[in-house]
Formats: structure tokens, C-alpha cells, sequence
């Protein structure tokens, strides 16, 4: 599992959980971030908000707040063969 | 003839409109999914604008026939969900759960069905009827979705109803469903939302024990649900209905599943997933919408942050072209009419006729004056919001705004500061967080407004001929960076609080609604008009009495006075009394400086360079750059936030601008000997 906020554009994983305050948790998992959601980064550059897309729709969030949803790496078929 | 459904009548005593007769049905939606259009489009101008009582969201109710058929329609507030995240969810439930409309209008966008969804998963827990829209079914289209209304129809056990509100399309369906619905001629049997198998046997538990202690309306299910999300509000309100033994057996359980808020969110979306499985096609993998195209540009670091300023030059261009020289001309018409009417006036006593020329015809033109720039900002406000850019606007100005505790959302309310600072704090409406809203109010008359600028336009060259262009930019740069400090300070020491969270859904682009903007333009300038506008009426005339009695002149007046006893103040910044009387009498309007100051020294020209040295002559600058705004725009932050905050930030401004001056101007004596 990694931090949201480490993903580069393109990149696409699972949603696995979220830390925070019950506050933040509330309105993310309303906002369709719940265990299970495929989640792609669109945009992220190293300052500032990040966008992904999930649920078809684009949500930008703070670095902070990326920083607390956890995903799942997409495997990548790439990453397959060097593993082997 | 049709027989028209009555309201049927919960609790009487609760009601507090008269409207009880006909039919209550409420709009409820996710924001940007077109609930204001389909309201818009389905009471046009029969519609009342206020705020929730004792709340600052605006509440918008109004009436619609159709048929023989007349219905009362409420708009409530845009939500995500229905726990007690933001104020616009508070009101959403609270109104379903108290007022019992009779039926509830769910709104989604057919675009991002999945998503918006959501909500409906949580209103079908409510005791209300629901009617589900399809609204922006050609936006979805465009995306390249396709939707089978009936079948999601005979999945959600509820009337689902396609429709393009923009362009008036599906609404005579849905008022006809409406009828059939309320009169009991259509089936209402909805598949709800269940929760994951982990939690039910605790969820069960919770709702044996609260089902006796629940207080009436809530419906106890519900209110076991919410506790389980922990939901602050509910859980408050069943820490004072339970006995507290039982609410320690309680609390003990919500503790041990606190991980159950995401479940619950979870299933919802899992429900939502078995709902639309079969009656919605996505699009092919590879297939680009439009809204991904543009963003491709828009969002992008520097061809986004290109785009942006070209953006906000032609917003720029709107208001010094066209606003402001219609602003002036207005200006010139009051003050002819004013003269005009002193003149026909004669025949009164001579304060008479000053009152009513002066006072009260200058009042209320000032109120007037401001109506071009207003009606312009209020336009672009209107576009930006409803086209989807607006969003991308406050992505791009995030990380700036977010030194100073803010996020994006205030950087468009700070910029159309530079126009006129009323529409700047009324633009803040489109700001989430009250804590957040709040600080870009009372940053928001740091931003030199027009009427500022032209009295800088004036005095700069009568003191600094030789760098006029340098001396503006400093003054301009220095009321930013200023502005910066404040909010960082501010964000550090005074209203700390939660850091705003910034998360924040980037709509699909849509074509505006020529029909929605319009509204939008008009119940604001309405609104201004009629609430700040008294009050701006109002303290004109009392700040003109003061700057004309006992003596009919400014020098003698009472106002002139508070000038003298001001004097040692104006000492330390090396001003006289005439020009802390000027300072004050900006207060009606700011370019009241440069008219005090003619009225007292005559011809400025001559007069001005020789009165004051270089330091206090930049004081004096600073000063009115940096002073309490004029009373159009405190009435508005008054009528925004209320007095406690409007005279806070009538304190932080005085400071400000009496201590920039000083410090100019001590500073200034210093290095220049």
C-alpha cells in the first residue's frame, strides 16, 4: 500500500483505507473513496493539489489530504517480468 | 379535470409558510448537477429568495403549476451526503426529516450517475418519496454514456425521469409523474441500500435499544445508521434522549465499529454498483470526453495558468471598460440630478434641501453607481460557476492561497476585489467553510478596489510627478503583501481552527444556462439593492448630516470636529485635521477624499504639493490604501457575517491604515532626514 499522494500521473490502483479525523473520512467516502474504488492520479506535480479520477468523475485534493488515502497499486505488466 | 393532491399535513404547528395548501416537493441534488436550472426552469420568476433561518445559505422556495395542478417547490441546499459534514447537509435532512415535503426530487448528473447517486442512497432512508431526475442526459451522452432509464427504474423500485433541464427537456414528464405519484396511482416500492454483513447484527442492536428513547420525527433506523457514521449532531442529540447508562453501552458499541463509517459508505457504493449494472453502458476504454479534452489545457501547469490570465485580464477589461465608466457617468448624472434638485429646491430651508439633494439623492445614487460593476461580476461569477471552470480556477490558485490558510475557491472573490469590494465578499457565497469564507472577508478590503485606485490616480501625481507608475505599483504590491501577512497571521493566531481541507470535485464542462445566469443576476442585484442598499442609505445620510451640521459647512461640522480631536493622530503621520477629515469622510465613498480635500484647500494643485513633505505625503497614501472600506462595503459584511464581525474588521483596518501611515511616515522622516 502506498499514499495516494506518491502516484504519478497515469497511474492507476485500488483504494485500500483512509486516516483522518471521522470529518475528512465522512466527506471522502461520500465523494465515492471507499475500500475497492479504482482510482487514477491525472494530475500531480510534486506541489500542490492532485487530481484523480474515480467513480467518473475528477476530484482535486489537497497533497495533505492524498497523504491519508492508502491504494493499491494496479499491477502493471511491466513490473511482472522484472519480478519473475 | 384532474383532482389536485393536497399537502397532506404532518405536524400544522410546525409549518410556518401558508403554503401549506398545495403540495410540498423538495429538490434535493448533489452540487453542479442542475438542481438551480431544473428549479430555475420550473418556477422561473415565481420564486422567493432568503436564507435557512438563523443560517447564512441562501434558501430559495417557489411555485409551479401544472395542469390544474399548483405545487410548492423548495430548493434545498447542494449536498454530497446526509451527515452532518457541511451546513448545507444539516439543512437538506433536517428539512426532509421536520417539514415532511411530500415528495422529494433527487437530482443527479446522468454524466457521473455512479457519484451522484450517493445522495439518492441516503434520501431513500428518509420518509419521503423520491423521484429520481436524470438531469444532463446529452452531457452524458456526449461523454459517451448511455442510460436506460427504465431499467434502472425496475431496479430502484422508484420513478426515474430523463431529462436536459437546460434545455427543457423531461420537465412536463416529471410533473406528470409527480401528479400520478402524490395521487397514489404509481407504484412506490424502493429497493434501499442494506448494510455490509459485518455490521448489521451491531446495527440491529443499536436500533432495539434507541427505538424507545428516539426523539419524534427522527426515524429511529436512520438515526442508528448515522450513529454508526458517526455523525456528531445525531450522536449529540441521542447523548440527551438516552439515559445515560444506555448511552455508555451505546457509546462503548460505536467505539468498537468505528471503522464502520467506510463500510457503510462502501455498501452504499456497492448498491449503487448492483443498481446501474445493467442500465447503463460506459463508454468504450480509449474514448476521450469533452471535458477531458479541455482539461488537457486547462489544468495543465503553464497552459492552464496561461489560459487563466488571459481569463482574468478580459475580466480585468470588463470592469475598467465598461463597469467603471459606467460607474462614473452614473456618478455624473447623480450629482446633476443633485444640483438640479438644489436648485428646484429653493423654496425649503436651506438643510432641507441639502438633505434631499445631498443625502438622500446621493445616498441612494451611490447604491445605483454600483449596480454596473455588480451586474458584471455578478455575470462572470455566474459563468464561471456554471460552466465547470471555476473549479479549475481554484485548482490552479490552491497552492497559493493555501499559504494563507485558504484555499483556491477565495481567489476569485479576492480578485474581483480589484473591480469593487461588494461583489468580492459576496462572491465568497461559493466558499464551503464558514472559518475559510470568513478570513476572505475580512482580507477582502485589502484589495484595492477602483474607486481606491483613481483617488491614488489623483494624489500620486499632485506629490510624486516623476514616479507616478512606481509609487502606484508600490502601494498596489504593498496592499497585497499585506494582505498576505494578515492572512497568514490570521491563519496562524486568530482563527486557527481546522485547516480547510481542500477537496473538491471538478464538474464536466457544461454549456451556461442563459435562463440560470440571468436569475442569478438578478435576485443578487435585487438582494444587494434591497438589504445592503438601505443601510448604505441609511449611514449616508447620517454621515452627511454630521458632515453639515450644526453649520451647513464641512469645516464647522461635526464630522470636522472628529477630524480636530483626531489631530494628534494625524500628527504622528504628519497629516492635518483636513486630511484626517478627508480620510474619514471616505467613508460614504472613497473618491469623497479627493472632494473633502477640494472643498477644504481649494484648488489641489497649487495647494497639496506645499502642505506636505515626501514621508507625509506617502503616509497619507498608505492611509487611504489601507482604510475602512466604504459604508456599501461594510453593510455588505455586515449583512454577510453580521456586526460582531463587521466591527472586527473595522478594527483590524483602522489599525491597519493609522498604523501603516505612522510608520511611513516616521520611517520616512528617519531616512530622509
Amino acid at each position: 500500500m502506498v499514499p495516494l499522494v506518491e502516484l504519478t500521473p497515469g497511474q492507476t490502483g485500488v483504494v485500500r483505507n483512509l486516516y483522518g479525523g471521522r470529518r475528512l473520512i465522512g466527506r471522502l467516502a461520500a465523494l465515492g473513496f471507499t475500500p475497492g474504488a479504482p482510482i487514477t492520479v491525472v494530475r500531480n506535480h510534486g506541489m500542490g493539489p492532485i487530481i484523480v479520477s474515480l467513480r467518473g468523475t475528477q476530484v482535486a485534493l489537497g497533497r495533505g489530504e492524498a497523504r491519508r488515502v492508502m491504494v493499491r497499486l494496479a499491477e502493471q505488466p511491466h513490473d511482472d517480468l522484472s519480478c519473475a | 379535470m384532474t383532482i389536485c393532491p393536497a399537502h397532506k399535513e404532518i405536524a400544522p404547528a410546525q409549518r410556518r409558510s401558508t403554503s401549506a395548501i398545495h403540495p410540498v416537493v423538495a429538490l434535493a441534488g448533489q452540487p453542479n448537477v442542475g438542481k438551480s436550472t431544473l428549479f430555475n426552469m420550473l418556477t422561473g420568476l415565481n420564486q422567493h429568495v432568503g436564507n435557512w433561518p438563523g443560517k447564512t445559505v441562501e434558501q430559495k422556495s417557489g411555485t409551479f403549476t401544472y395542469g390544474d395542478c399548483t405545487y410548492t417547490l423548495v430548493d434545498l441546499p447542494g449536498a454530497y451526503s446526509l451527515t452532518a459534514n457541511s451546513e448545507e447537509e444539516r439543512i437538506t435532512r433536517d428539512y426532509i426529516i421536520h417539514e415532511r415535503p411530500d415528495v422529494v426530487i433527487a437530482v443527479v448528473d446522468a454524466a457521473i450517475l455512479e457519484r451522484s447517486l450517493y445522495l439518492l442512497a441516503e434520501l431513500l432512508l428518509l420518509p419521503a418519496p423520491v423521484i429520481l431526475v436524470l438531469n444532463m442526459m446529452d452531457v452524458a451522452a456526449q461523454e459517451g454514456i448511455v442510460i436506460e432509464p427504465q431499467v434502472l427504474e425496475a431496479a430502484l423500485g422508484i420513478p426515474v425521469v430523463p431529462m436536459v433541464a437546460a434545455r427543457n427537456r423531461g420537465l412536463l414528464t416529471l410533473a406528470a409523474t409527480l401528479g400520478a405519484l402524490l395521487r397514489e396511482e404509481r407504484a412506490y416500492e424502493p429497493r434501499r441500500p442494506t448494510i455490509l454483513p459485518g455490521h448489521e447484527s451491531v446495527l440491529e442492536e443499536i436500533i432495539t435499544h434507541i427505538t424507545p428513547h428516539t426523539p419524534h420525527p427522527y426515524p429511529p433506523d436512520w438515526v442508528a445508521l448515522k450513529l454508526l457514521e458517526g455523525d456528531e449532531e445525531v450522536q449529540a442529540m441521542m447523548l440527551d434522549a438516552l439515559p445515560a447508562p444506555l448511552w455508555e453501552e451505546i457509546h462503548a458499541l460505536l467505539r468498537e465499529h468505528e471503522d464502520a463509517i467506510l463500510d457503510i459508505a462502501g455498501a452504499r457504493y456497492a448498491w449503487i454498483g448492483r443498481m446501474i449494472r445493467a442500465a447503463v453502458a460506459r463508454p468504450r476504454v480509449g474514448q476521450v470526453g469533452l471535458t477531458a479534452r479541455l482539461d488537457a489545457v486547462l489544468t495543465h501547469p503553464v497552459w492552464g495558468t496561461g489560459v487563466l490570465l488571459i481569463v482574468l485580464g478580459f475580466v480585468f477589461w470588463l470592469t475598467y471598460a465598461i463597469g467603471t465608466p459606467l460607474m462614473d457617468g452614473i456618478a455624473d448624472l447623480i450629482e446633476q440630478g443633485a444640483g438640479l434638485l438644489h436648485g428646484a429646491l429653493g423654496g425649503l430651508p436651506a438643510w432641507m434641501a441639502a438633505l434631499l439633494a445631498d443625502g438622500v439623492v446621493g445616498g441612494a445614487g451611490m447604491v445605483l453607481t454600483f449596480l454596473p460593476i455588480l451586474i458584471i461580476f455578478f455575470i462572470i461569477l455566474a459563468l464561471l460557476e456554471d460552466t465547470g471552470y471555476m473549479a479549475r480556477v481554484a485548482y490552479l490558485t490552491d497552492r497559493f492561497m493555501h499559504m494563507m490558510g485558504l484555499h483556491g475557491k477565495s481567489f476569485i472573490p479576492l480578485l474581483l476585489g480589484f473591480g469593487c469590494n461588494v461583489p468580492s465578499i459576496l462572491g465568497t457565497r461559493i466558499i464551503e467553510t464558514k472559518r475559510a469564507r470568513l478570513l476572505t472577508i475580512l482580507l477582502a478590503p485589502l484589495v484595492p478596489c477602483a474607486a481606491r485606485l483613481t483617488v491614488v490616480a489623483v494624489l500620486t501625481p499632485l506629490f510624486f510627478p516623476r514616479y507616478v507608475g512606481l509609487v502606484t505599483w508600490g502601494l498596489v504590491v504593498g496592499n497585497i503583501l499585506l494582505l498576505a501577512i494578515i492572512g497568514v497571521l490570521m491563519h496562524r493566531f486568530i482563527l486557527k481552527g481546522e485547516q480547510v481541507a481542500f477537496i473538491m470535485e471538478l464538474p464536466l464542462y457544461h454549456t451556461p444556462n442563459l435562463r440560470t445566469i440571468g436569475l442569478y443576476v438578478w435576485q443578487n442585484t435585487l438582494a444587494f439593492i434591497k438589504k445592503a442598499g438601505t443601510i448604505i442609505l441609511g449611514v449616508s445620510i447620517i454621515i452627511w448630516a454630521l458632515s453639515y451640521f450644526p453649520a451647513g459647512e464641512v469645516e464647522l461640522s461635526y464630522l470636522a470636529h472628529l477630524g480636530r480631536t483626531l489631530e494628534p493622530v494625524g500628527a504622528w503621520m504628519g497629516l492635518s485635521w483636513q486630511m484626517m477629515l478627508a480620510l474619514f469622510t471616505s467613508f460614504i465613498a472613497k473618491e469623497n477624499t479627493i472632494a473633502t480635500l477640494n472643498i477644504l484647500y481649494g484648488d489641489l494643485e497649487a495647494t497639496l504639493p506645499a502642505l506636505l513633505s515626501i514621508p507625509a505625503a506617502l503616509a497619507l497614501l498608505v492611509t487611504q490604501m489601507l482604510f475602512i472600506p466604504c459604508v456599501a462595503t461594510v453593510a455588505t459584511i455586515k449583512q454577510e457575517v453580521g456586526w460582531k464581525w463587521m466591527f472586527i474588521s473595522l478594527l483590524i483596518l483602522l489599525a491597519l491604515s493609522l498604523g501603516g501611515g505612522v510608520l511611513v511616515y516616521q520611517l520616512g522622516s528617519l531616512v530622509l532626514g
